[in-house]
């Protein structure tokens, strides 16, 4: 099944790309934009057919490869 | 003396770092990734490169390779390894050091001379060296170091900061800060000090009609620390 799992920035890391981004939103006219944030999505086809074990795999890829857990969190999202 | 450096797919300093290495009298070795154990060595060596292409993020894969449980073994039992530049993003992603690196504060790829502050001597890298402020060569995109509070407080309170970026008199002000690394930092120990990991390449400032001689300082005193 597939399992999808979202990296992102701590709060108080520093991420330039997303400022940046901002400020070209900014430049095309979006004033209402507070902050931009950019982050990592996964899509992870797991030979398992248990949501729970196989998000339980996934979890598991995040700890160990997939985030750095210094400056990212992680979320897993169940997709089929 | 017996050094080694690893070849990752993707490493493009390693070919530079065996001839500074031999120049100034160690016997090295080359080791491909993929190896299981490491020849028997005094030094190892994590080159500067691209390994995987800095997919994922720079050294993530490179530290998942089948040579580095033998250099953490190795690394954990007192051995001196030594990351430089990509080498230096490869031992945070293995968590020999703490901390990471982040992006270029100004989202650049930065490559120049800078100047280093050696802050501390006390350890088999810089001991007896006699000079404390170097000018060597950064070429990286994500040297920007980073670690958590807590962890910036433990490698402070242990004495793990080995350079600082400074000017030629060894002024840290941020304005010698070429990347936004936290506090200056260019390289950190482990807290047993026989890991180093700089961004630095010292194996660039090793000829003197070529660059500069700080390199050679380096190196001269570290294979006598080693002896």
């Amino acid at each position: 099944m597939k399992i999808s799992a979202i990296i992102t920035l701590k709060k108080d890391v520093l991420d330039p790309q997303g400022k940046v981004i901002q400020q070209a939103l900014d430049g095309m006219g979006y004033k209402n934009v507070d902050e931009v944030r950019q982050g990592k999505y996964f899509e992870i086809e797991v030979k398992e057919n248990d949501p729970k074990k196989a998000k339980e795999i996934v979890e598991d890829m995040c700890k160990k490869l997939l985030t750095n857990l210094v400056i990212e969190n992680f979320k897993i999202i169940e997709t089929q | 003396m017996k050094s080694a450096v690893i070849t990752f797919p993707g490493s493009n300093c390693d070919r530079d770092m065996d001839i500074a290495l031999k120049k100034f009298g160690f016997k090295n070795e080359m080791v491909w990734h993929d190896d299981n154990e490491l020849p028997k060595s005094d030094l190892i060596v994590l080159p500067g490169g691209f390994s995987y292409g800095d997919y994922l993020r720079c050294g993530s894969m490179a530290s998942k390779s089948k040579i580095m449980n033998s250099v953490i073994e190795f690394a954990n039992s007192g051995g001196l390894v030594m990351g430089i530049c990509n080498g230096f993003q490869i031992l945070v992603e293995t968590g020999l050091l703490p901390g990471v690196l982040l992006r270029n504060k100004y989202l650049e790829f930065i490559c120049k001379n800078i100047f280093v502050k050696v802050e501390n001597n006390n350890n088999p890298y810089f001991k007896n060296l006699n000079k404390n402020i170097l000018e060597l060569h950064i070429a990286h995109n994500e040297g920007n170091y980073f670690c958590t509070a807590e962890q910036l407080k433990e490698i402070e309170d242990n004495n793990q900061i080995a350079i600082y970026y400074s000017d030629k008199d060894g002024k840290t002000d941020e304005e010698f800060n070429p990347n936004g690394s936290m506090k200056n930092i260019a390289g950190i120990f482990n807290k047993n000090k026989n890991v180093l990991g700089m961004m630095p390449h010292p194996e660039r400032m090793i000829d003197e009609s070529l660059s500069g001689e700080d390199g050679s300082l380096f190196f001269k005193n570290l294979i006598n620390n080693i002896k």
